[in-house]
Order: C-alpha cells, then structure tokens, then sequence
C-alpha cells in the first residue's frame, strides 16, 4: 500500500512540469533540494536522537568546493562532484569524532560552534571564498549531454536525485541498523549492555547524514549557480532543522513536508514582507510551543480520532 | 615589541569582554541545563541599548549607561523565561529551539530599529587618552575593561560562594531535586539567574561597544566565540569560563592579527584540543 502511494506521488510530481509554468517548477525544484537537505538531517535529529545545529556546514561545503573546484581550477562536473561529495563526507567524519565526544546539548553545541567556524571562515578567507560577495557565474552540469539550464529538466534531474536519496535513506532506517539506531537514540545503555557500540552506530550515521547532506548542497549549487557564506550560516541549519521539526522528526516523509512549508513560507513571506529571520523564529516559537511533534503526526492523529469518531 | 605588548593587551581586554558574555551564559547552563543561544543576541542588544543612549546624551557615563541597559535586557530576559521557557520545562530540545527562535526575533528587530549601519559608541572622554606605564603606551579604556571584567568575576565568585543566594544557586546545579525537596524555590532561582546572565551579557554589551560598535550580525559573531570559550573551560564552572575566556582572547587576538584569513581555524584548535582529550571541558564537573 505504501509503495504504491509512493508510486503515484513519484508519477504526479514527474508530470508536474506538464501542469504548470517555469516559475512554479523552479519553486519545486527548491523545495526538492530543502526537503532532501532536512531528510538527511532527519537521520541525526529523528532516527539518532542527534540535535545538530550545524548541518549546514555539509550543504555549504559542498557547495563550495564544487564551485571553487569548477568556476577557479576548471575542473568538469563529474570529477568535481565527487571531489566535493569525498570531502565532504570526510569533513563529516572527522566533525562526528568531535561532536560525538558529546551527547545531548554538548553535542548540539559544539555542531553549532563548527558550524559557525566554517560561516566565520567563508567570510573572512576572501582570498579563496570571495567572501560577502559569494562566487558567481557557475554553471550546471550535463548529464549524459542533457543540459539542465531549462527549469523542467533541472526539476527531472532534482526530482531523479531526491527520489534515489529517499529510497537509500529509507531504506537505512528501516535495516536492522536504523533498529539499532532508534535503540541508541531511545535506550544506549541497554543498547551497549546487549553488545551494540552506541558510538560506532552514531558515528556512521552522522557520516551518512553529512553525505546527503553535501548530496543536497550540489543540487543547491547547481539550481543557484551561485554561493554566499549565508548558505552556511546558521539560519540555513536553522529552517532545515524547522523543516524537520515542524514536519514531525523521526517520521519518514514528515520532514520532506516540513521543509516544503518553510520554503513556501519563506517565499511568499519575503514577497510582503522583509523581515524573514523575525517571522522564521515567531515560526520556531509557535512549533515547539503549540505543535510539539509536528505537523504531519499531529494531523496523523488528527485523521485516527476522526476515524474512531465516524465508527 | 611595542606589537606584543598591545595586541597582549588587547588579548586581555578582548577576553575580559568574553568572560562577561560566557559567564552568565556557563551560569544558566549549569543551573536549568539549558544552552541559551539568545545570549549572543542579549549582548547585541546591550550594545544598541548603550549606542543610542550615550549618543542621544552627551556626557552620560558609560558605567551608568552599562548599568541601566543591563537592567533593561534583564527584564527583557527575566520576560521570555517567565512566558516561555518555564512552559517548557520538561522538553530541552524545544528550549533550546524558543532561545534560538527568540535569538532570531532580536536580531532582526535590532535590524529594523537600528537600520544596516554599523553605529560607533563614544569611548567615554576621561579614559580617552592613552596611559604610559613602564614606557609603553597603552589606550586607557581597554586597560579599565579588562579591571572591569576582573571585578565583576571577583563579584561573581563572592555570590556564588559566599551569599546565601549563591549557596541555594549551588545546590541547584549540583542536584535540583535534591534542592527543590529541601524547600529551595529552585524555578525562582532559574528566572534570577538568567536574568543575571542576561543582564551581565547586555551590560558588557555596552561596555564592548567602544570597542566593537553596534552592528547587525554582531550577535553571531559573539554567541560562537560565547560557545567555544564554554566548551573549552566546560559548562557551569565560573573559573572555566574566566581561563576560556582569556584563551579565546588571546587566540582570536594574535589570530587575527597574524594570520587575519585563518583566525578561524586557528580559533577551532584549543577546542578540538579539549573535545578530544577532556570533552567535559577544563573545568567542568558536568558532562553536557
């Protein structure tokens, strides 16, 4: 039953570019690389128990590297990606053996000191990272000679990326090590008593989380063709980490709606108003204090209660 | 020589301004276990606070100015736990996401009200002038923030160990059940403390202003350096937050004066240091 619903949602969203105009096309296209941004972040926080506030250091890293790697020392696309992707993950190793030396807020806090570090860093090394006026002019990539400069088949190539990472993510939580994931993040120390190593388990998934992560920072180099230090800032991990709250973490498609209505959101918002960052944390306010465990459980539970009452 | 001895110096005062920040920020983490990302804001708002009033009047004094818009951003603070984080008391995560949220409310306010200028703050015009001591020549008003910070943790360590106060705030980090079973109203503790922090950070907020000047964006470049001095000399100690504070000084000071694109990194190292050989932090009795 789930698959098929899966199936149809794939099929309707292949045929959107038929539907509707470029302006809403590229809108989805955003909303494929925020959602496949808060899903990987969704294995730290929902399945591991990991509150990183610094997960944006996978997406902008990435996304540097590949426009340095492309627009300064000429490299093509393919080697490009894959350089960024390697390092990236490598970066997220190396931040795991950091941040996990911590659990709980220290873990929360040393992400979002890194974080912040790597932020610092993009604005102030100019000499590599252009500093506040970003690096510009990036082109897209070709896969198999298809260009991808038209907004339809940028939305195709998202859609192709975000699916295939869904399908892997998913099935990393539902394997016996997202079991052993959800039995560190609940009880660690039966985990460890019964022979797990709770560490290890974290570890791995922090890595594979930063891996998606930097998935989700080419995407979003390549649809701006454009990077500023403010994609790693801490407002970046922020909506992300809105996304998956408000969406319900710990659920599988919650934060990919999550992160579609904070994108949405910040869209038609910025089209009235400026103050986005205000509205962002009013936002953050009313989620934690009125809808805890997110949308799509709530209205989950929702949908059971009026069940129970048509009966 | 001359560019030791200053930077030296402004390693000091730079630290003394970070211990004021990290101090209540340590205090509220050790008391209610909870890592207040507001505080980077509250400094933020101290410095606006102090911007405006020491330019609206001519000659106020600095100290007063300090003074008055710490006990505004306390209020300011002293509000939001009363209204929001006592709500959520058995949710940690959600309290750490309402002071990020409310960190986000502040800034952009600042932005709105202050507009996208950076606004110097008058360094006050009896410290103005440089002082000579031992041949050298130092700018008087760094020496006296660095005496000032000096103060303020002796003032800080005698409430902590010698108040009555200080003893009931004591036992509410060591056990707060235990202190709540022996009668300690431990929920008002939690609103006098990070009202005292908040205060603290809006009071060095103004004091930093001479300094650094009020500009947006300030607060992110505070609240980091607020973090890596706490997980360096580790959360609830005020001796820690003192020591990490003058570490950080003195590395983002020569950092930045020596190898200005790489202060950064340079700032990460005595972090990753600490992480990896002592992650409860050079003084902390509690894990995170």
């Amino acid at each position: 039953m789930k698959w098929i619903a899966a199936a149809v949602l794939t099929v309707v969203l292949a045929l959107l570019p038929f539907l509707a105009g470029d302006f809403y096309v590229n809108l989805a296209s955003q909303i494929l690389i925020a959602a496949l941004f808060a899903l990987s972040l969704n294995l730290l926080v929902g399945y591991g128990g990991m509150t990183s506030l610094g997960h944006a250091s996978y997406l902008g890293v990435a996304a540097y590297v590949c426009a340095l790697l492309t627009s300064r020392y000429e490299f093509g696309h393919g080697p490009a990606a894959v350089i960024s992707l390697a390092g990236t993950t490598a970066m997220a190793a190396f931040f795991g053996l950091l941040a996990l030396r911590a659990t709980g807020l220290g873990f929360l806090m040393i992400t979002l000191a890194l974080s912040q570090v790597l932020w610092g860093l993009a604005y102030r090394m100019s000499g590599v990272t252009n500093g506040d006026n970003g690096i510009a002019g990036l082109t897209r990539p070709r896969p198999f000679g298809v260009s991808l400069d038209n907004a339809a088949s940028f939305y195709w190539f998202s859609l192709i990326v975000t699916s295939f990472a869904f399908l892997l993510m998913t099935i990393f939580v539902s394997s016996s090590f997202g079991s052993s994931l959800r039995g560190v993040r609940d009880q660690p120390r039966r985990m460890a008593a019964l022979g797990f190593n709770p560490w290890m388990i974290r570890w791995i998934t922090f890595i594979y989380a930063g891996f998606w992560g930097g998935v989700s920072g080419l995407l979003y180099v390549y649809y701006n063709k454009y990077i500023h230090p403010t994609s790693l800032s801490i407002t970046s991990s922020a909506e992300a980490l809105l996304g998956v709250i408000a969406g319900g973490s710990g659920t599988l498609g919650g934060p990919a709606v999550g992160a579609a209505l904070v994108l949405l959101l910040k869209n038609y918002a910025s089209a009235y108003i400026e103050r986005w960052n205000m509205l962002l944390g009013l936002v953050f306010l009313f989620i934690v204090l009125v809808m805890p465990t997110g949308i799509v459980p709530g209205l989950g539970r929702l949908a059971t209660a009026v069940r129970r009452g048509s009966r | 020589m001359q560019f030791w001895i200053i930077q030296g110096l402004n390693s000091l005062s730079l630290g003394g301004l970070l211990f004021l920040l990290s101090s209540g920020f340590s205090l509220i983490f050790g008391l209610m276990r909870l890592a207040n990302l507001t505080h980077g804001a509250f400094f933020m708002l101290g410095t606006y606070f102090g911007a405006t009033a020491l330019r609206a009047y001519d000659g106020l004094n600095i100290w007063v100015t300090a003074l008055g818009a710490g006990i505004a951003v306390a209020a300011i603070g002293g509000v939001f736990e009363r209204l929001v984080l006592t709500r959520l008391k058995t949710n940690p995560l959600g309290q750490v996401l309402v002071t990020l949220g409310m960190s986000f409310i502040i800034s952009d306010a600042c932005l709105l009200l202050w507009g996208g200028d950076s606004i110097p703050v008058p360094t006050p015009q009896n410290l103005q002038s440089p002082t000579r001591v031992l041949g050298f020549v130092f700018p008087t008003y760094r020496l006296v923030l660095l005496g000032v910070a000096i103060a303020a943790a002796v003032g800080l360590y005698f409430l902590l160990e010698r108040t009555r106060l200080g003893a009931m705030i004591r036992a509410g980090v060591d056990d707060g059940q235990m202190a709540r079973a022996v009668g300690i109203p431990v929920s008002n503790l939690f609103t006098i403390v990070f009202c005292l922090g908040a205060g603290i950070a809006g009071a060095g907020g103004v004091l930093g202003g001479p300094i650094l000047s009020a500009y947006p964006g300030l607060d992110a470049d505070m609240l980091p350096l607020a973090l890596i001095v706490v997980i360096l000399g580790g959360v609830g100690s005020l001796l820690g937050a003192f020591i990490g504070s003058f570490v950080i000084g003195f590395t983002y000071t020569f950092g930045t004066a020596l190898f200005p694109e790489l202060s950064y990194i340079i700032l990460f190292l005595p972090m990753i240091f600490v992480i990896a050989f002592r992650p409860q932090g050079l003084f902390g009795r509690l894990s995170a």
